[in-house]
């Protein structure tokens, strides 16, 4: 496992990561995919879900919002809305928005609207990802 | 010539006020470093976000995207990006300037136009006009993503309904501290072209798309809107602290102008009084004396 690829997770709020990793899984448009080194240039969407990168054995859970990934020159890089180290999450604040979602959800589902049930779905996905990120810690 | 009473309130008061444009100068100071910190940190996803829009769009046919539809152009929105606050000196008064004028070619040449504006400055000014569509005030002071995702998704859902067939969008450009100018990019139809700079066509290897290309860009697109709508926001808000910061400056200048004026007025006067007084006592004197 000599030969590592560069990992960048770009957020709007800058680069919170650049690192040379072993794998990087990741949650994409089709399902989780991984990659290693030397991996064909490629491009997906991504969705809220956690990503996962090993480095010198060691595993980083991270909870990444949409955006997109590209592969190409033996480098991954993410774009997403938002990218958290699992360690840095306020458990209780996950908890918490957890449950306003799923009120707003459950209102949403009640009132048969598409918007806000969009939105609060996107809202508790964000909130699972995160406390299932917080737990690896 | 004034009283000393009167002059004496009025360097106290010259003085009050230059303790505020002072205030003032240091606060826009530190938030316009926190401002230009934002955009620095902006500008990596910005830059990558281009690179891969280009790459993307390179081999992809306009006509197959609603917001990348080209219409004939019949009705044009104008989204007016302005700060929410005023003491900023000319600045958001060159935004609408521009903006004005825009609206007055577009309208010469039989265009309806409507306004989009955000922060309250610019969507104040036309009110009276009647073009505003929406406006989205009070959010320049602390606006995320989110914000302007919110403001690129109206916007878009109007021009897929057909409401506007050119969105635009005016806003004041940050070129140094010193020098902030407005500008006008036009937002939608998204053209390929206007995607960021190409690499030159070797980049374009074969990707793995997942899912398929179009289906990638259809994800993208609106993504597009928000970095654009984000980029503009960004700008306006380092542009807004760096203008009054420097507008505040002038004022402390002026204000300090005023007060050694007025001093020497005040110096002047007090000098005419006590040789008054002087005169007054000589005078007495020299009549005891006769």
């Amino acid at each position: 496992m000599a030969e590592k690829i560069l990992l960048e997770i770009v957020t709007p709020k800058g680069a919170v990561v650049s690192e040379e990793v072993d794998i990087v899984t990741a949650p994409g448009f089709g399902g989780e995919f991984g990659v290693l080194a030397n991996h064909a240039p490629f491009l997906s969407t991504i969705k809220i879900g956690s990503l996962v990168y090993k480095q010198a054995g060691k595993e980083e859970l991270m909870m990444v919002s949409g955006g997109f990934c590209e592969v190409s020159d033996n480098k991954i890089s993410f774009l997403v809305e938002s990218a958290e180290h699992g360690r840095d999450i306020d458990v209780d604040r996950a908890l918490k928005a957890k449950e306003r979602a799923e009120k707003r959800l459950a209102q949403a589902v009640q009132k048969a609207e598409t918007i806000n049930r969009v939105r609060a779905e996107a809202a508790m996905q964000r909130a699972l990802a995160r406390l299932k990120a917080a737990k690896s810690h | 010539m004034p009283s000393l009473k009167d002059v004496k309130t009025q360097i106290s008061g010259v003085k009050k006020t230059s303790q505020i444009t002072k205030a003032m100068n240091m606060v826009a100071a530190a938030k316009l470093r926190g401002a230009q910190e934002k955009m620095e940190d902006f500008r990596p996803y910005a830059s990558k976000f281009n690179a891969a829009m280009a790459t993307l769009s390179g081999n992809m046919e306009a006509g197959q995207f609603p917001l990348m539809e080209v219409r004939d152009v019949k009705s044009v929105e104008i989204i007016i990006v302005t700060s929410d606050r005023g003491l900023c000196g000319s600045f958001n008064a060159n935004i609408i300037k521009m903006t004005a004028k825009l609206v007055a070619k577009l309208e010469s040449e039989g265009k309806t136009v409507s306004i989009v504006g955000v922060g309250k400055k610019g969507a104040r000014a036309f009110n009276k006009s009647g073009k505003v569509r929406k406006a989205f005030n009070d959010i320049m002071g602390t606006f995320q993503m989110f914000n302007a995702r919110e403001i690129a998704q109206d916007v878009a859902e109007n021009f897929i309904s057909g409401n506007a067939d050119e969105v635009h969008v005016v806003y004041g450009k940050f070129h140094s501290v010193a020098s902030q100018k407005p500008a006008t990019v036009k937002l939608l139809p998204v053209s390929p072209a206007e995607t960021g700079e190409t690499e030159g066509d070797a980049v374009a290897a074969d990707y793995i798309y997942e899912p398929s290309p179009t289906e990638i860009m259809d994800v993208l697109l609106p993504l597009y809107l928000n970095v654009m709508v984000y980029h503009s926001m960004l700008e306006v808000s380092a542009s807004e602290h760096a203008a009054r910061m420097t507008a505040m400056d002038n004022a402390t200048t002026a204000c300090s102008d005023i007060v050694t004026n007025l001093t020497l007025i005040y110096n002047k006067a007090r000098q005419a009084a006590i040789t008054a007084d002087l005169m007054d006592i000589v005078g007495g004197a020299e009549a005891l004396k006769g």
